[in-house]
């Protein structure tokens, strides 16, 4: 299989995840973003979304912010932010979803803050889903 | 010439000194696993995220137009410095290496006949730093109360030195930490992060992509600029945090070290008054038995 790339997703406390992947999809500011291999090298930013790392399995991270860089087949997540799936607390999911409510409520938030609030609302309630 | 009594109590309070530097030698060395454990998971992150910026600058064509918090306001007149210490003491030279090394910045920034501001991040280094340098202090932070350090904490002070830069408030920042080699080595360390400093970083992916932007490259920056203060806040202070415990193993070490040789020493002091006192003993009685 020659069509394999590294895929690392690093918080500033530890390294969450090093492997091989497929395909991963990373929510980027400008929308879904899939990278096969080979990608031509990119420097960009994510909201909030879900990445999906594809190998013989499928993993899945919620994550609301990061930087993202890919060069000579190395896939490179920054966040702070990375929870798996696999084991997310129902009860903080819910707690996320609230507090996101309430600060697209609030009047002081700019568009821009909007926009990425009602993509986190809207991811977060996929994932209750 | 101290009398048995004293030379026991002396002896006494020793060793009890010397129970207290043990534990903390041992509790030091459980702590020290752990922070180096967390300095150095945390490495990769801030290597990184500099790696990106590199990057970034490197297919920036307008330095003009770049974010001011990468290529500075072009003048050199404000200086911010940060020193970073623990908040806690006996600890060896850890704290005073550190503010030697402030110490000597601020006297040449200040010879210099540029304006100087402080600000401190623990508690020692702001009792230190005081005395000479009061004035300039403009704040202090103080993270007592937290057993780990996590990234909000760092993320507090480097939200604070973004708004004192967009104040206009300084066109240089410095921040000043330990550096954790190993367990008995740490390097007091000057780095400065606004303006980045870009010619310290390693040249080591030398190709020169051209990277696709997504949004555009300032609008990146704009957005990684900030965090990559705050990144570098954060991991001078797992740094920090690892040098403190090892510094504080080896103090604590020496301290029980030194305590073993004391008693030693007022042992041999002790047995020896109560050997004369019992030789002079036996020479009364004899020359009492004698006169008789």
């Amino acid at each position: 299989m020659s069509e394999i790339f590294t895929v690392e997703i690093i918080s500033p406390d530890q390294t969450i995840l090093k492997q091989e992947a497929n395909e991963v999809t990373i929510p980027s500011y400008e929308g879904q973003m899939g990278i096969l291999n080979n990608h031509i090298p990119l420097i960009t930013f994510l909201r909030p979304g879900i990445i999906t790392i594809k190998t013989s399995i499928e993993k899945k991270f919620y994550v609301e912010e990061g930087t993202v860089e890919f060069s000579n087949n190395n896939l490179l997540i920054l966040t702070s932010t990375a929870k798996d799936l696999a084991n997310f607390d129902k009860i903080l999911l819910n707690d996320l979803l609230q507090k996101a409510e309430s600060q697209l409520n609030n009047k002081d938030s700019t568009d821009k803050d909007r926009y990425v609030i009602s993509y986190k609302i809207e991811t977060l309630r996929e994932i209750i889903r | 010439m101290p009398s048995l009594d004293d030379l026991k109590k002396r002896i006494k309070s020793v060793k009890s000194t010397q129970k207290i530097t043990k534990a903390m030698k041992m509790v030091a060395a459980a702590k020290l696993r752990k922070a180096q454990e967390s300095a150095e998971k945390g490495r990769p992150y801030s290597q990184k995220m500099q790696n990106i910026i590199l990057n970034l600058t490197k297919s920036i064509n307008d330095p003009q137009n770049a974010p001011k918090l990468l290529v500075g306001t072009g003048e050199d007149k404000k200086y911010l410095c940060v020193v970073l210490t623990a908040d806690r003491g006996l600890c060896g030279g850890f704290n005073s290496n550190i503010c030697k090394l402030a110490k000597t910045n601020f006297k040449k920034i200040i010879g210099e006949r540029k304006e100087l501001n402080i600000i401190t991040v623990g508690s020692k280094g702001h009792d230190q730093i005081k005395r000479e340098y009061g004035k300039y202090v403009i704040k202090k932070f103080s993270f007592k109360d937290k057993k780990n350090i996590s990234f909000n904490e760092a993320d507090e002070v480097g939200k604070e030195i973004i708004s004192l830069f967009n104040q206009n408030k300084f066109d240089k920042c410095i921040i000043f930490y330990n550096n954790f080699k190993n367990v008995i080595t740490q390097i007091p360390q000057a780095q400065q992060i606004i303006p980045t400093e870009t010619k310290n970083l390693k040249e080591g992916n030398d190709q020169n992509f051209s990277y696709e932007f997504e949004p555009e490259e300032d609008e990146i920056l704009e957005d990684l600029l900030p965090k990559n203060i705050s990144t570098q806040v954060f991991k001078a202070l797992l740094e920090n945090a690892a040098s403190e415990q090892g510094s504080r193993m080896t103090a604590m070490d020496n301290a029980t070290r030194n305590a073993g040789d004391l008693v030693d020493k007022l042992t041999i002091d002790y047995n020896r008054s109560r050997q004369a006192s019992i030789t002079k003993e036996l020479i009364e009685i004899i020359s009492g038995a004698e006169s008789l």
